[in-house]
């Protein structure tokens, strides 16, 4: 399941909201180079902002997608707001929360929070780390008219899966 | 709502959209030469202005469509006559002076300054003033 950054959505509730996880693990390789020993310290092994953010636009874009029944190709536009907190380091859970603002043919914007649960930590629960706002692209429905290919190659087999993983009937 | 009040809020819109200063965003600035803007900004734009003033926006009532591929209305890069009338009239808030003595399809999205969409905004209200009044 390459790139797939959310593990499994625990709620939907279709064109308007969409919740999932990410179990934060020292198996992922990238962990290993983010950030590694050097001369100035230990190692220091965090889930890369970016990769939190990617964690959320797959969050959001499934909800946009099964808006449009999975009929549109939905690609990330614009990153309107990050806020990120602090780190999500391994044996922690984050927890994406996208919420669908608006959406019409061309496109749609998403609001989302990011919370993370330290297993370790006293009381354990989720809390606040980030906010990340975005927009997405139906790109067939671009202004320049560009084409692309037929089949949707943004819902691919590792989506399907992921779905159907977490117990949503989607097809496409 | 005044004229000031709109273009403060028009303003608001659009230094959240496109991550500019407020001093940048006047009334003759042009939201892609002079503010950034990109084409999913302009929808980001439509949305916000949405939210903003509480009213939707149709496709293609801001901000144009279909014209650049209609071969009626551009040929060899440049808007042809019947295309300007056309824009004319599909978006009366624009000031298509300027971009008429030079009608590159390419620099079209100039024609959308922040006064545009101020007045876009105006004749919005207007019209919504106007229908609330004739309910009564």
């Amino acid at each position: 399941m390459r790139w797939m950054w959310i593990d499994r959505v625990i709620a939907l509730e279709p064109g308007r909201r969409l919740v999932a996880v990410k179990n934060v693990s020292l198996a992922e390789e990238h962990l290993h180079d983010h950030f590694p020993a050097d001369g100035r310290g230990a190692a220091l092994p965090v889930m890369p902002a970016s990769l939190i953010i990617e964690g959320m636009a797959q969050t959001a874009g499934i909800l946009v997608g099964h808006a449009g029944r999975f009929a549109e190709k939905v690609i990330l536009a614009k990153i309107g707001k990050a806020e990120i907190d602090r780190d999500a380091g391994p044996g922690m859970t984050l927890r994406y929360t996208a919420t669908l603002e608006r959406i019409d043919t061309l496109g749609a914007s998403t609001t989302g929070v990011v919370e993370l649960m330290d297993h370790a930590a006293p009381g354990t629960a989720f809390a606040e780390i980030g906010r990340i706002d975005m927009m997405f692209s139906h790109i067939d429905r671009n202004m320049a008219g560009t084409e692309f290919p037929e089949h949707n190659f943004v819902f691919s087999e590792g989506f399907r899966t992921l779905l159907r993983s977490s117990g949503i009937e989607a097809e496409f | 709502m005044t004229r000031d009040e709109v273009f403060e809020k028009v303003k608001g819109v659009l230094v959240d959209a496109l991550s500019v200063d407020e001093d940048d965003v006047t009334a003759d600035a042009r939201l892609t030469t002079d503010l950034g803007a990109e084409s999913i900004d302009f929808l980001d734009i439509v949305f916000k202005l949405e939210q903003a003033f509480g009213f939707k926006i149709a496709q293609g009532e801001l901000f144009p469509e279909n014209v650049a591929q209609d071969p009626r209305y551009v040929k060899d890069g440049r808007v042809t006559p019947e295309g300007l009338a056309t824009l004319r009239e599909r978006l009366p808030h624009a000031d298509f002076s300027r971009f008429e003595k030079d009608p590159q399809i390419t620099k079209v999205a100039e024609v959308f300054t922040v006064d545009a969409v101020v007045n876009f905004v105006m004749k919005k209200l207007g019209a919504a003033g106007a229908a609330a009044a004739g309910a009564h």
